[in-house]
């Protein structure tokens, strides 16, 4: 008591010592390298977890070593994947973003406004590109906005992205009246090219699985490789630290909620061209607590300073898997939301001992 | 003291506490004995354990070992409520009371007078100001407690603290908020609770102050009692000496640290100029720093030192005049600070300096990121080249680049903390409190990095609170008193007689005095 941080220049005579002599962990992890199995599952627990569920589908699940299924798995994944990316660089810096269902939902009525008219623009081609990204750019500047709110506004991330949350479904739900959008009614001959983004395939392989996989491994290289994903992870670990060793703090803050704006918006795209159409009251529905799942799951802690963009890939994976396996052996659906909810559990537990 | 403690029974007696936290011992043997209606000073350096002494007192920690007897009964709290029913309160600097609900709701909170079951608001209302009245404040006890200013908060938590009936009165640095006018009343306020047989504790670190409300002062070092007596029998010089651990007139030069030769050294162009800084904890700080030279910073705690290294590295916002090579600047931000050469290491530097979960590697080029980076993607090979240069070239200990930094001594922490700023080639190095909480072999090293970094040019800010770093290693002294300059020491001038007396008194006896603006 008396020693919350941030009270004025108070400063507590003997806070915790400046720093353990000797780590624990680091003897810990010099005595059993070997044998240490409890550091394996640490380390590569979410990796296991993912292999033991393949595994498993592979011995009990027929069918489950195909392209369909596998198509199907990553299809289903996809947006989640794209929304979780984003929200690994928010949770890195500390941060949370609630907004990106909303968003997601906004980028999904957006679309539909350039392709009524193939000659709108004076040419199709033109309609389908501002359909693509306007929406794009609309989710990025509100992905600014919390990013405002949080840096400019001082804010919690978790209020000030709880204002779109809420503002931008209705924000969505306005502008087409509330009502579902069906594309089959749209009269641009650029709609087979737009849905392509979700039905199509190129390869064998369904685009928004391409996408995916590019935005996966461009955010892991951004943040291992940049400087900017050093500042991020800076930021998060000590932003006060971070500050005095001339990061500018409040401009990466404001940048993550840009990229996962941006990147909600690419999902919300994929979600109308799979479905054919644009709901604003279901598109995105609970996608941030989804993203936030799987960035648990990937090993990501919520305190921010560390963040595994593959982790939170391989987080969204098993959280699919399960899904699919329980679903597969028609397990009800109650039932696959609590295993769901015990595996989101076992991946905190394990993480609280990582970071202790 | 004991033959000097002969006056009335104390009503407080604290005898052998010990605390051990992981890795520091905070208290060893320390010990307090306070009489009723005394108000008793307890004072001492950061980290002499006044603040565990005083969390033991009221329940807020366990103590490792000893005796606390109050009112002659030996007493064990385990928390602070248990303290408050036995009689000690405790006046935070930052109150802890309910900001929304009323005066009288938080004087009286958790024994509110009720009526059939019922809250008897006009009962409560007129106990509290009864309560107030004692105190000689009149407020609306209706009010919101947030609607009232810092100095009439402290007075509802005073006048909290007397409705429980408390004995002692603990206030932690009560003044450190208040303007002079509300110094006044405090110290009335004080003078009453004394008159009414209640004890006050009362830390600051205004020395001022002590003389002016204090009956007795106990004096903390390493965790340890080493002295208590009335105020009246100690003077300024003698009491931070004391706090120091230093004797009076005890001249020493005896290379205890890893310095070289400072003062002969011929600094070269003006590399910072500070004049009438002032802002929070700051009132007219002045202080000059030329390329080639250590500058010791001294001054108590609490007398601007920190805030002077932050203003000047554009980290805090400030009032006042900052020149660089003779142009004004203003700094929005510390990048503004870095890009013209500047460097900062912290005091406390778990807080403010290392990000605990990235590697040594990532930690010491933290800084010079930018420059190693092409279109924002960092140059790994070039990265790894600094980092091993530094590695090595300051000796820091290290299972490696990736080991991570929270995983070092403190020592090589503050190597890698330093090397944040070397590897940038910086023109001036602010370092507060450089050697804290560092063996003595690394302190030693760090001492002697500093000493060869001045020797090649570069301009050194140094704060200290160790007499030894200021007087064999710093070529001049600036010394600092309640956020002002009271005293700039050459090397030859600088003892450590005549820093702790300016550190006392404001000024330095056989020093040339400054006039505020001067310089």
């Amino acid at each position: 008591m008396g020693t919350e941080p941030g009270a004025g220049s108070w400063k507590p005579e003997v806070s915790e010592p400046l720093t353990p002599q000797s780590d624990p962990d680091a003897t810990r992890r010099s005595v059993a390298a070997g044998a240490d199995i409890a550091g394996l599952v640490r380390r590569y627990g979410s990796f296991g977890a993912l292999v033991l569920l393949v595994v498993y589908n592979v011995v009990f699940t027929p069918n489950f070593l195909s392209l369909g299924t596998l198509n199907a798995n990553l299809t289903q994944v996809a947006t989640i994947v794209i929304v979780a990316v984003g929200m690994t660089f928010v949770i890195a810096t500390g941060g949370v973003d609630l907004s990106v269902g909303s968003l997601m939902a906004i980028a999904a009525v957006l679309a539909p406004m350039f392709l009524v008219d193939g000659e709108q623009f004076g040419a199709p081609a033109i309609g389908l590109m501002l359909a693509i990204i306007a929406p794009i750019l609309a989710t990025t500047l509100f992905g600014a906005f919390n990013g405002a709110l949080v840096t400019i506004g001082g804010l919690q991330p978790i209020i000030a992205t709880l204002v779109l949350f809420l503002a931008g479904r209705g924000f969505a739900q306005v502008i087409v009246n509330g009502e579902l959008q069906e594309f089959r009614n749209f009269g641009s001959p650029m709609v087979p090219n737009f849905l392509f983004i979700g039905l199509g395939e190129i390869a064998g392989i369904r685009p928004q699985v391409i996408v995916m996989v590019v935005i996966v491994l461009i955010a892991a290289w951004v943040l291992r490789a940049t400087t900017f994903g050093r500042y991020v992870l800076a930021t998060g670990g000590n932003a006060s630290a971070a500050r005095l060793a001339g990061v500018p703090v409040n401009q990466v803050k404001f940048a993550v909620y840009c990229i996962s704006g941006f990147l909600a918006g690419i999902a919300g795209l994929i979600v109308i061209a799979i479905n054919r159409s644009s709901d604003p009251s279901s598109v995105g529905e609970l996608m941030e607590l989804n993203a936030i799942a799987a960035v648990v799951v990937g090993g990501t802690p919520l305190t921010g300073g560390q963040a595994t963009i593959l982790g939170t890939f391989i987080g969204a994976l098993i959280i699919q898997l399960l899904r699919f396996s329980l679903i597969a052996h028609n397990i009800p659906d109650g039932i696959t939301r609590i295993v769901i909810a015990g595996a989101i559990v076992a991946a905190v537990l394990a993480q609280r001992q990582r970071t202790s | 003291m004991a033959d000097l403690m002969a006056d009335p029974a104390p009503i407080l007696e604290m005898e052998g506490i010990d605390k051990v936290f992981p890795g520091v011992v905070a208290l060893d043997g320390a010990s307090l004995r306070v009489a009723a209606g005394e108000v008793h000073a307890v004072v001492g350096q950061n980290g002499a354990g006044k603040s565990t002494l005083i969390k033991i007192l009221n329940g807020a920690y366990r103590r490792d070992g000893g005796t606390i007897v109050l009112d002659g009964r030996a007493v064990d709290f385990h928390n602070p409520l248990e303290a408050q029913r036995a009689g000690v309160s405790t006046i935070y600097q930052e109150i802890n009371l309910v900001p929304h609900r009323s005066i009288a709701e938080n004087i009286l909170m958790g024994r509110e007078p009720q009526r059939w079951g019922f809250l008897d608001r006009a009962r409560m209302h007129r106990d509290a100001a009864a309560v107030l009245g004692r105190l000689g404040v009149r407020l609306d006890v209706r009010r919101p407690l947030s609607t009232l200013n810092i100095a009439n908060q402290q007075m509802v938590a005073i006048a909290r603290a007397i409705s429980t009936e408390a004995r002692i009165v603990i206030m932690d640095e009560p003044t450190s908020s208040l303007d002079e006018r509300e110094v006044e009343v405090l110290f009335d306020v004080i003078r009453g609770l004394k008159a009414n047989g209640i004890a006050v504790i009362y830390i600051s670190h205004r020395l001022d102050e002590l003389y002016a409300v204090c009956d007795r002062v106990t004096i903390m070092r390493d965790g340890q009692t080493i002295d208590e007596r009335p105020v009246a029998g100690v003077n300024k010089v003698e009491l931070v000496a004391r706090m120091l651990g230093k004797e009076i007139g005890e001249v020493r030069r005896s290379g205890a640290t890893g310095f070289g030769q400072p003062g002969t050294r011929t600094p070269g162009e003006l590399l910072v100029e500070v004049n009438g800084l002032s802002g929070e904890r700051l009132d007219g700080a002045n202080v000059t720093v030329r390329s080639g030279e250590i500058v010791g910073l001294a001054g108590l705690l609490g007398s601007g030192r920190t805030e002077v290294a932050r203003a000047v590295f554009g980290a805090d916002p400030a009032h006042g005049e900052l020149r660089v090579r003779g142009k004004p600047v203003r700094w929005r931000s510390p990048r503004d600070a870095i890009r013209a050469g500047f460097g900062l290491c912290v005091e406390d530097r778990k807080a403010d300096g290392i990000i605990p979960h990235m590697s040594v590697r990532e930690n010491l080029t933290l800084a010079v990121l930018p420059a190693l980076s092409r279109h924002g993607i960092v140059d790994s090979a070039e990265q790894r080249a600094i980092v091993d240069r530094f590695i090595d070239r300051l000796a820091i200990k290290t299972a490696g680049p990736e080991q991570k930094i929270r995983e070092l001594s403190g020592g090589n922490q503050q190597k890698v903390l330093l090397a944040r700023w070397l590897c940038l080639n910086p023109s001036l190095l602010l370092l507060d409190e450089p050697t804290r909480g560092i063996d003595v072999g690394a302190k030693a090293e760090i001492q002697g990095l500093i000493d060869e970094l001045a020797d090649d040019g570069l301009g050194v800010l140094m704060i200290s609170s160790e007499l030894e770093e200021l007087t064999e290693g710093a070529d001049r002294v600036v010394v600092l008193r309640e956020g002002r300059t009271v005293a700039e020491l050459d090397h030859a001038a600088a003892s450590q007689d005549t820093v702790m007396h300016a550190m006392a008194h404001g000024d330095g006896a056989g020093s040339r005095e400054l006039e505020a603006g001067s310089e």
